[in-house]
């Protein structure tokens, strides 16, 4: 069991108004109703707004660099399947420097979420654009607009038949926390994007954009109907649809991976150099 | 006695198996044994060579003069006929490579006509060009039997008899055709004078490479997380993993690139195991942040850099010695590393060993590098001796961590080395940040924080892990006139050649496998040998002579010479002979 108040950590330093408190205090609210203790939860979070996220709760941290969060977060799971493992990214650390990390993770399918806290912007670096910066926005680096297509984190997940994904809304705070439980309980790789204003530097898509256009997905949306979750994914414009869009009940790594499969975290096996000494004799 | 068999041809045709099984044959047999290979970077065609040296004395490097050529292909017979030694023989079969050549120094075994006569399958031809050596060196076929034997056991026992007859014919054929072959070899050595090894399995010589060494070295250090994207010389260690993953409790992963690879390691020793990843200097400039990354956050790592000829992608399967000061500085900031760089099998297990052990008593990253060279030669040796290799876990674990009422994963202490815990085992949070951090793990941005870290994190650290590092390897004459220096993979041939000028002069080698933190001058008398020699000559496979550069920022010593081989190739015996020989006269 656990309390709000054991989740208080530094005093945040993001801007008044930033989406990240409220995404702060809807995970806050999640651990709570998931009787989740601080000591109980691995953070592995980047560098960017969004990757100071666990300094401002409480819980064992890994805070890595820009991009990394998915190789740091899969091995830990790697070698301690009893953890849960919680990935904190910015869209630019996940979709941007961590692209690559984030196609193979999808592959991989182990147990992790990772939270994707999307303002389609760099927040952390003053504005420049992010992979999901949307088309025509003008930046310091950008002062042309931006020239290519956004990229569409869950569609390209859906794509890859990813375990669970889900987007959200900061400003949905109530739904935003079932997502997090959702995407904390589900067994396999989850994504959860999480659409954000960046009060700041995205003067497009402000906290009134998203309300006018995020809407959850009705309940006769089933997340394991894959040619429905691909035309969810697809729609970003005046609608977008919030809530579960897919899950697939693929195998996770785990449970196909002979050497922890069924059996005790690798961390907690015990090692004796007398159980792989007979390895030298191959050589003889 | 001191044989040289070279066996090469083209990719694909075997010349590895006949290779091997002559290596090990003559280790079985109880010489010593050396071997190195030199490939094309494909799978198929071009020429390549496996080198067998065999020996009743020890022998460490390899020669360029051949004993005996066996040539699998035409290109064989015209690149090395002239590197024959005297009495030197080249064996050949002009069925398979379409050219007859005559001469006192060939021989040709019709081993495809043989092996069908015998065996009825041409695939045996190369089972027929092994038993021919044996029968021109004179040895008999009991070990190669045996061999046979464990090799294709799996096959079943028509493949196995299969083999023996075609071997048999081989060496009829060579012993009864081979009038002009004056090879002579020992009787076998009993078994017993081989050491025991320390499993208690079969007495005798081992085999070994640098490679499996590292392997091996890893797996006694109770390493149970490997990952690796595949990159030449690098590939066997992730291959010697995953194989072991079948069979102990290790996960080998093979990440998507060498960024993951790093960052990989470094989870998995966060979440309380030990962890390492290998590369080559092209893999290790995309890994450079995560040294970094392990730097900050004191998170034990061990890195294997096996380094090929760069820049870039520059020759993939040969050799060079060219990423020491690129290791050493590479990484953004200041924080303390570790570097091994093995010169033989035995020093790559122990120094392994030594790498995992000091990478998690100073949360460091600890590097061994080695080189294409080192990783694929194989040498005999009595056995390893496993319990010099370290196993202590320093990490908090759950029972230590249930006695402690607070827990700081950064704390200041005397030493710098703060509490090392899993994370998950109690109810301690471990916390720690790529940012600058305070001491519970946490993001600041304060001067005197900063300070306090720097000075825990490095200057504290930095000189008790110099007091871990071993002197240099003195071998040699005392107060010697000419002093030869190397480090890593050339340990193997200056050995040999202060073992052969020893004779005839005031020689001495100082070999440096430990290198960074630089070894202390104060604990160990080189730097005056060196500055007594009359000659000091520093040995590298690169052009510009890194580790004496390194020699000259650490201790201010300056050497007289240097010999540079930067070709892709490693130094041959006859070579370095030639190199000091002229040396000594102009200096002594
Ligand atoms: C290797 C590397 N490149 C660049 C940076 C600089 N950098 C830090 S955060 C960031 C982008 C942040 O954007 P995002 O991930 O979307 O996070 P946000 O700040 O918007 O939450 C950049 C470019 C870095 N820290 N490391
Ligand atoms: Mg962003």
């Amino acid at each position: 069991m656990s309390e709000l108040e054991d989740f208080r950590g530094q005093n945040p330093a993001w801007c008044p108004g930033c989406g990240n408190l409220q995404i702060l205090r809807s995970f806050k609210m999640a651990m709570v109703e998931m009787g989740i203790e601080p000591h109980e939860l691995i953070i592995v979070s980047g560098i960017g707004q969004a990757g100071k996220f666990p300094h401002y709760t409480k819980c064992n941290t890994f805070n890595g660099l820009h991009g990394r969060t998915l190789p740091v977060s899969q091995a830990i799971r790697l070698v301690n399947h009893g953890m849960r493992v919680l990935a904190v990214a910015g869209d630019g650390d996940c979709y941007g420097e961590g692209g690559n990390h984030f196609l193979h993770a999808l592959r991989r399918n182990l147990n992790i979420t990772v939270f994707v806290h999307d303002n389609q912007v760099y927040g952390l670096t003053k504005g420049q654009a992010s992979p999901t910066t949307d088309e025509g926005m003008v930046t310091g680096t950008q002062p042309f607009g931006v020239l290519y297509e956004p990229l569409n984190p869950v569609a390209l997940a859906v794509s890859m038949d990813a375990g669970f994904v889900a987007r959200g809304f900061s400003g949905n705070q109530e739904q935003l926390k079932e997502l997090m439980r959702a995407a904390l309980e589900h067994r396999g790789f989850s994504l959860l994007d999480i659409l954000q204003p960046c009060v700041t530097y995205n003067k497009i898509n402000t906290f009134q954009w998203y309300k006018q256009r995020c809407n959850p997905v009705g309940v006769s949306h089933d997340p394991s109907d894959r040619e429905a979750a691909w035309r969810l994914a697809l729609e970003f414009g005046d609608r977008i649809p919030t809530g579960i869009i897919y899950r697939s009940d693929r195998p996770t790594l785990e449970e196909r991976l002979p050497e922890i499969a069924n059996q005790e975290p690798l961390v907690k096996q015990p090692f004796s150099q007398g159980d792989v000494i007979s390895e030298l004799e191959n050589f003889f | 006695m001191d044989y040289t068999i070279r066996i090469g041809g083209q990719a694909g045709q075997g010349l590895q198996t006949i290779g091997a099984v002559l290596a090990k044959l003559f280790t079985r047999a109880g010489f010593h044994v050396f071997t190195h290979q030199d490939y094309m970077s494909r799978i198929r065609g071009g020429h390549n060579y496996y080198q067998v040296r065999l020996s009743d004395r020890p022998v460490s490097s390899s020669r360029s003069l051949v004993d005996i050529l066996v040539s699998l292909d035409k290109t064989t017979v015209e690149e090395h006929r002239d590197e024959l030694n005297a009495g030197g023989m080249i064996v050949y079969d002009s069925e398979t490579i379409r050219q007859k050549y005559e001469g006192e120094n060939f021989l040709d075994v019709p081993s495809r006509q043989i092996a069908m006569d015998t065996a009825g399958n041409r695939l045996m031809e190369n089972t027929v060009a092994v038993g021919a050596v044996l029968g021109m060196l004179g040895m008999s076929l009991e070990i190669l039997e045996a061999l046979l034997n464990e090799v294709f056991a799996r096959k079943g026992h028509e493949v196995v008899e299969q083999n023996i007859a075609a071997a048999s014919a081989g060496a009829q054929f060579a012993r009864e055709n081979c009038s002009q072959c004056a090879f002579s070899v020992p009787e076998p050595r009993s078994a017993e004078a081989g050491a025991t090894p320390a499993g208690g399995g079969a007495p005798g010589r081992m085999l070994l490479d640098g490679t499996n060494a590292v392997g091996l070295g890893a797996l006694l250090s109770g390493c149970r997380f490997y990952t690796a994207y595949p990159m030449t010389p690098s590939t066997g260690i992730l291959n010697f993993m995953a194989a072991q993953s079948k069979k102990h409790s290790l996960v080998v992963e093979q990440a998507e690139d060498e960024i993951a690879a790093i960052n990989m390691a470094i989870g998995a020793s966060y979440a309380g195991v030990r962890s390492m990843t290998g590369t080559a200097g092209g893999g290790f400039a995309l890994m450079v942040e995560g040294v970094s990354l392990a730097g900050m956050t004191e998170t034990p790592v061990v890195i294997y850099v096996g380094q090929r000829p760069a820049p870039a992608t520059g020759l993939p399967t040969r050799t060079e010695q060219a990423d020491l000061l690129y290791v050493l500085h590479a990484a953004h900031g200041e924080f303390p590393k570790i570097i091994m760089a093995p010169g033989s099998p035995g020093q790559a297990f122990h120094l392994t060993g030594k790498a995992f052990d000091l990478a998690e008593k100073y949360q460091v990253p600890a590097f061994i590098i080695s080189d294409q060279y080192l990783a694929d030669s194989e040498w005999s040796l009595d056995g390893l001796d496993a319990e010099k290799i370290p196993y202590h876990d320093y990490r908090l674990r759950a029972g230590d961590l249930a006695k402690l009422d607070s827990y700081k994963r950064h704390a200041y202490t005397d030493s710098g080395v703060s509490p090392l815990a899993e994370p998950g085992a109690s109810r301690h949070l471990v916390v720690t940040d790529s940012d600058e951090h305070d001491e519970e793990g946490h993001l600041i941005e304060d001067a005197l924080t900063r300070r306090l870290m720097v000075e825990k994190r490095l200057l504290k650290k930095m000189p008790l892990i110099r007091e871990e590092i071993s002197p240099p390897l003195y071998y040699g004459a005392e107060n010697p006139e000419v002093v030869v220096v190397g480090w890593g993979s050339t340990y193997g041939v200056i050995k040999e050649a202060v073992d052969i000028m020893g004779d005839s002069s005031s020689i001495a080698m100082l070999h440096f496998s430990e290198i960074f933190p630089f070894p202390d001058p104060e604990k160990s008398d080189f730097l005056e040998v060196l500055g007594k020699a009359k000659s000091t000559v520093c040995v590298e496979n690169n052009a510009t002579s890194q580790f004496a550069q390194l020699v000259r920022a650490e201790t201010g010593f300056v050497f007289d010479r240097h010999l540079n081989k930067f070709d892709g190739r490693p130094f041959m015996l006859e070579e370095l002979l030639d190199y000091l020989g002229d040396a000594g006269r102009n200096d002594v």
